[in-house]
């Protein structure tokens, strides 16, 4: 069973500061991390090859320094890895990076199974991945929280639903997007590091993958930002202090008529 | 490379160094010089910059005529046969912009036996319902629904299509938007319409929620945006409305899905849907256990809300994930959010600041949770928790 899964390098927000000043994020020396929702796919790419064989390969598009992340996930136990980075890429929006994947994907061809994380956690989308399945034109699930049982030809998986869950089978190659409930991502091993060091990551560019370059980068990008603005930040209103019983006859004064 | 500044221009101010969320601007012999590798053209700079020094070019190929395209959609989430509130929502939403631009709101709803869902539609202000019903379509199918709302969207040109970030809409109208090769904002929290161009702006909370950005779609239509669950109210019914109902069949071969859906699992333990709930009690490290959690549940049932929890707790197994609040669980808008024993980290807060009313109980008066909280009580939860659940019971006779 071959599969390919897709992440993305983020800043690691549990060091995000911010400026109080200007209210944005001080990104200064944040630490770049893969988007821990694709530690999850990581994870039970390694998992379903421990069980059924096959290759499995990680992919990401970003800049160069994003190659830290692959090998990240080599570590954990996934075999090859392809980084996407050309300066044509930037500012791509979600129809276009996803554009950008899948052609790299159809160059990676034949696999059976695509894995994402469910969104990434910088940008909260939750696009690319349906994004890239509909480019291959190829089923998906998504909020795959549990993969129950891998055929042949199909997969019977539990997706998560706002009140509870269903299950699917979907016919192979199929994408899935995972989330946190699937599995406990594995630390790295050190032998895995070792490997995961002295593995070679392949660098595509544009033209290695044959994309069309009206539809990537900021010209490829139906959406466009117009402004960037800092909302101003929630204040904090009242505190109170003292006799438990005060406490409460305020408090319950202040919210009743809002129950 | 499409961004560049000019030299000649540039005073060194540091106005664009403050303004790049990604870090990518130093200033270099007193000019101003941009990382290309970390850049990702978001344009921030242009903005920020009093002197028009930064260039961002952008070549579009194709000329779009716009005026081919009208009219606002809501696409009408149904589950079980009932229309989902966030639909309402849009609806809502979708009037004010309509009216805006002097056009019809129409909703589209797929699915089977929709009758008195279809009026429904019409009485939260729909003008239109296009309607498709098969049993193909009773529950939604990634694929079905796709190919369905894609035909619907190729023979009708709308100008703006809305949709829920559900579980549904967000796999849905990825795809959609795919297909028509269109632009696609997820989580707005502002819509509304540039009164000179007639564009759609679109705003939404950028690198994790402490920025906002403003994001059109100039040159594809439709203009496609989604919207979370309770960011808009749902509006008033009005039963004398009037609508008019166009129903579409399509050929079964559109309607085939590669999945296949073979049972559906309501789980009891959520019965309060998070999202859904007006009153949230959350608890986090605070608690000391996973008893504990009994005298939030208390305050719960007397509210008639929905228990969260933090990550601390959910990590020390103290709540099911399925509770947790916050980036890596759930994104909620209640009107009132109690958080006790919360200390407050950014990770938390993304996910409940946009709370109506924040009430914060904890024993630190230093806890980065007073800074949002509406109300901060600064004491022993054990104590006031069960205080106010007492005080509740008698005002709310439970």
């Amino acid at each position: 069973m071959d599969i390919i899964v897709c992440i993305k390098q983020v800043p690691e927000t549990t060091q995000v500061r911010i400026n109080p000043a200007t209210n944005t994020l001080i990104r200064e020396g944040v630490k770049a991390i893969i988007n821990p929702f694709d530690t999850y796919a990581i994870e039970e790419a390694v998992r379903l090859k421990e069980r059924f064989g096959g290759k499995t390969t990680v992919i990401s598009m970003g800049p160069p320094q994003a190659e830290e992340a692959l090998r990240e996930a080599m570590a954990m136990g996934l075999d090859e890895a392809v980084l996407l980075t050309d300066r044509a890429f930037a500012g791509s929006d979600t129809l276009a990076t996803s554009y950008i994947v899948s052609c790299a994907i159809e160059k990676l061809t034949p696999f059976d199974l695509i894995l994402c994380g469910k969104q990434a956690s910088d940008g909260d989308t939750a696009q690319v991945g349906p994004g890239i399945s509909t480019h291959l034109d190829i089923p998906q699930v998504t909020y795959v929280k549990k993969i129950r049982e891998v055929g042949n030809s199909y997969a019977l998986v539990e997706r998560m639903t706002e009140e509870g869950y269903e299950i699917l089978k979907v016919a192979l190659p199929a994408l899935l997007t995972v989330v946190k409930e699937i599995n406990e991502p594995r630390i790295p091993s050190l032998r895995g590091m070792m490997r995961a060091k002295r593995a070679q990551v392949l660098c595509w560019k544009a033209q290695d993958i044959s994309a069309d370059s009206g539809r990537i980068g900021l010209d490829g990008s139906p959406t466009q930002v117009v402004k960037i603005f800092t909302p101003p930040p929630r204040k904090g209103g009242q505190i109170f202090e003292g006799e438990t019983s005060d406490i409460v006859e305020k408090l319950v004064e202040l919210l009743k008529d809002q129950i | 490379m499409p961004i560049h500044i000019i030299a000649e221009k540039c005073t060194g101010c540091r106005l664009c160094i403050k303004a790049c969320p990604l870090n990518a601007i130093k200033i270099i012999e007193k000019k101003a010089v941009i990382e290309l590798d970390l850049c990702n053209l978001c344009g921030a700079c242009v903005d920020a910059c009093k002197l028009n020094a930064i260039i961002l070019e952008k070549t579009t190929r194709h000329t779009l005529d716009a005026t081919r395209y009208s009219g606002v959609w809501v696409f009408a989430e149904q589950k079980k046969g009932k229309v989902q509130s966030v639909a309402f929502e849009l609806l809502f939403k979708g009037r004010q912009l309509a009216e805006k631009l002097n056009t019809d709101l129409s909703a589209v709803i797929l699915g089977e036996k929709l009758e008195e869902e279809i009026q429904e539609l019409i009485w939260h202000g729909a003008d239109n319902v296009y309607v498709v019903e098969d049993k193909q379509l009773a529950n939604f199918q990634d694929e079905p629904y796709t190919n369905a709302l894609v035909e619907l969207i190729k023979k009708y040109k709308p100008g703006i299509v809305l949709c829920g970030a559900t579980s549904i809409g967000r796999a849905l109208i990825s795809r959609v938007a795919v297909r028509i090769k269109t632009g696609l904002t997820a989580d707005c929290t502002g819509l509304d319409i540039d009164s000179d161009s007639a564009i759609l702006l679109q705003t939404r909370p950028a690198f994790g929620g402490n920025i906002m950005a403003t994001i059109i779609t100039p040159n594809h239509r439709p203009q496609m945006a989604t919207v979370r669950h309770k960011v808009f109210p749902e509006g008033s019914t009005d039963m004398k409305r009037k609508g008019k109902i166009i129903r579409e069949k399509f050929d079964g071969r559109l309607l085939l899905s590669r999945t296949k859906l073979l049972d559906i699992i309501e789980e009891v333990e959520s019965t309060v849907n998070l999202t859904e709930a007006d009153i949230i009690v959350s608890g986090g490290r605070g608690m000391g256990g996973a008893q504990n959690f009994k005298i939030l549940e208390e305050l719960a049932y007397v509210l008639g809300g929905a228990m969260g929890a933090s990550r601390a707790a959910v990590d020390s197994d103290w709540m099911a994930y399925s509770h947790q609040v916050g980036q890596t669980g759930k994104t909620v808008c209640p009107k009132i959010y109690i958080a006790c024993g919360i200390s407050g980290q950014i990770q938390h807060l993304v996910g409940m600041q946009s709370s109506k009313i924040i009430v914060a109980i904890n024993k630190d008066p230093d806890a980065p949770i007073f800074k949002v909280a509406t109300y901060g009580i600064v004491g022993d939860l054990f104590e006031i928790v069960p205080a106010l659940t007492k005080r509740f019971r008698e005002i709310l006779k439970k």
